[in-house]
C-alpha cells in the first residue's frame, strides 16, 4: 500500500470570457503535470475554462483570520471611494 | 441521506459555553461562514469529519450500482451518459474529500476508515441494481433525493462544504433528469419494459425513503447540528418534501407508488406515506445489506490493485524532480 501522500494543489481556472483566472478548489496529484490534467477532468468537464494554473497549496501564504480586523477595517470609512458616493446633477449628463 | 445518523458532540446553551464557543455560535446564527483557519469547537470540526466524510464516500460507493451497467447500457449514447454521469460521481467526492481536508484529516486516512468499515456511506448503494430500469430509479429517485438534502446544504456554515455543495448541486440535476428521462422512455415502451420500469420504483421507493435517515425529531445530536448549521432541516422534512414532489413524477409516468396508504392529505398540504421498514434500515447500515459486501469489497479492490499505478507515478514524480534539480546545478 502506497503510504506516501501525494501533495495537494490548488487549481486556478481562466474562462471563456477573459476573466482572471479563478479558485475553483484543489486535489491531489503527484507532480504538477499531472494535477493539469486531473485537474481537466475534474474542473472543466462542461467547457468551464481554457486555462488552467496549478500551484502547490502548500505555496500559499493565506493572510490570518485574526488579522481581519486590522487589514480589512480601514476601508469601511471610505466610502468616497465608490463613485456613487458624489451627486452629480442629472443636467451634466451621464459621467 | 448521503450522510446517514451522523454522531454531532454534546449541546450546550449559551451560558454553559466558553466566551469563544458563543462568539462561534453568534457568527453562525448571523450567517457568517466559518473558514478553515479560523477558531471553532472541536465538536464542530469533527462531526463535520463524519459528515463530510460519509457524504464523500457515498458519493464515490455510489459509483458502483451504476458501473455496473455502463458496458450493458442499451445505446451508445445511453452508455456515454451515463459514464459521465458516473464520473461525476467520482468528481463530488472528490470535492468533498478536499472540503474534509481542510478541517485536518487527510484523504488517505478516510479511505483507510471506509475500507476498514470505520466510516459508513449511504445504506442506499447497498442495493443491487438489476435491470437497466434501475439505471432510470437511481438517477431519479436516489439523485433526487441526494439534492432535497444538498441544496439547502449550500447554505451551512462551514465555508469548504458549502462550496462543494454549490458545485455539487450545479451537475445534480443533469443526474436526475437523464434517470427520469430513462423511466419515461421504459413506461412508455412494450408492456415488459414498462413492467421493468414498476419493478425499480417497487425496489427503490423504500430504499430512497430510507435515505433521509430515521425521525430526529426528539434527536440532541440533530439539535446540535442545526444548531451549528451542518444540518439545515430534518429527516422528517426532507422526507415529505421528497414524497410531494415524486408522487406527481410517478402519476406522468403511469407508474404506481408501492404504497396502498398513500393519499393526499388536504388540510396537511401533503401526501401522507407509509414509513419504510426501519429494522431493515438498521441491518443495512450494520452491514447486513444484499451488497454490503460486493461495495467494500470492489473499493478495496481498487484501492489495492491500483497501488502499483500510484506508486509508479509518485516514483515517476520524483525521478522528475531529481533531474530537474541536477540539471538546475548543473546549468548554475
Ligand atoms: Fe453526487
Ligand atoms: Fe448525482
Amino acid at each position: 500500500m502506497t503510504k506516501k501522500e501525494w501533495p495537494l494543489w490548488e487549481i486556478f481556472i481562466r474562462g471563456q470570457h477573459g476573466l482572471n483566472h479563478r479558485h475553483v478548489g484543489s486535489l491531489h496529484a503527484p507532480d504538477a503535470e499531472m494535477a493539469i490534467r486531473n485537474a481537466r477532468d475534474v474542473y472543466t468537464r462542461r467547457k468551464e475554462g481554457v486555462s488552467i494554473w496549478v500551484v502547490p497549496s502548500a505555496a500559499i501564504t493565506a493572510s490570518a483570520p485574526s488579522e481581519k480586523g486590522p487589514l480589512f477595517d480601514p476601508a469601511e470609512s471610505k466610502v468616497y471611494r465608490h463613485p456613487t458616493f458624489f451627486d452629480i446633477p442629472d443636467e451634466v449628463g451621464h459621467m | 441521506m448521503y450522510a446517514q445518523m451522523v454522531k454531532s458532540e454534546g449541546m450546550k446553551s449559551l451560558e454553559e459555553m466558553s466566551p469563544e464557543e458563543r462568539a462561534f455560535q453568534e457568527r453562525v446564527d448571523r450567517g457568517d461562514k466559518i473558514e478553515p483557519k479560523e477558531w471553532m469547537p472541536e465538536g464542530y470540526r469533527k462531526t463535520l469529519i463524519r459528515q463530510i466524510g460519509q457524504h464523500a464516500h457515498s458519493e464515490i460507493v455510489g459509483q458502483l450500482p451504476e458501473g455496473n451497467w455502463i458496458t450493458r447500457a442499451p445505446t451508445l449514447e445511453r452508455k456515454a451518459i451515463l459514464l459521465a454521469k458516473v464520473q461525476d460521481e467520482a468528481g463530488h467526492g472528490l470535492y468533498l474529500y478536499s472540503a474534509a481536508e481542510t478541517l485536518g484529516v487527510s484523504r488517505d486516512e478516510l479511505m483507510e476508515k471506509l475500507h476498514s468499515g470505520a466510516m459508513k456511506y449511504s445504506s442506499i448503494f447497498n442495493y443491487p441494481t438489476l435491470t437497466w430500469a434501475d439505471m432510470g430509479a437511481v438517477g431519479w429517485l436516489v439523485d433526487g433525493a441526494a439534492i432535497m438534502n444538498q441544496v439547502p446544504l449550500q447554505r451551512t456554515s462551514y465555508g469548504p462544504y458549502s462550496r462543494a455543495m454549490i458545485r455539487i448541486c450545479k451537475e445534480e440535476s443533469f443526474h436526475q433528469r437523464q434517470g427520469y428521462a430513462i423511466m419515461m422512455k421504459m413506461a412508455q415502451g412494450t408492456p415488459e419494459q414498462k413492467e421493468m420500469a414498476q419493478d425499480a420504483l417497487n425496489r427503490f421507493w423504500y430504499p430512497s425513503l430510507m435515505m433521509f435517515g430515521p425521525s430526529d425529531k426528539d434527536s440532541v445530536h440533530s439539535a446540535q447540528s442545526m444548531a451549528w448549521k451542518i444540518k439545515m432541516n430534518t429527516n422528517d422534512e426532507l422526507r415529505q418534501k421528497f414524497v410531494d414532489e415524486t408522487v406527481p413524477q410517478a402519476e406522468y409516468l403511469g407508474l404506481t407508488v408501492p404504497d396502498e396508504t398513500l393519499t393526499w392529505n388536504e388540510a396537511r398540504g401533503h401526501y401522507d406515506f407509509a414509513e419504510p421498514d426501519w429494522s431493515e434500515f438498521f441491518e443495512v447500515i450494520k452491514g447486513n445489506g444484499p451488497c454490503n459486501e460486493e461495495r467494500l469489497g470492489a473499493r478495496r479492490e481498487a484501492w489495492d490493485k491500483g497501488a502499483w499505478f500510484r506508486d509508479g507515478l509518485t516514483a515517476y514524480a520524483e525521478k522528475a524532480a531529481a533531474r530537474r534539480a541536477a540539471s538546475n546545478v548543473a546549468a548554475e
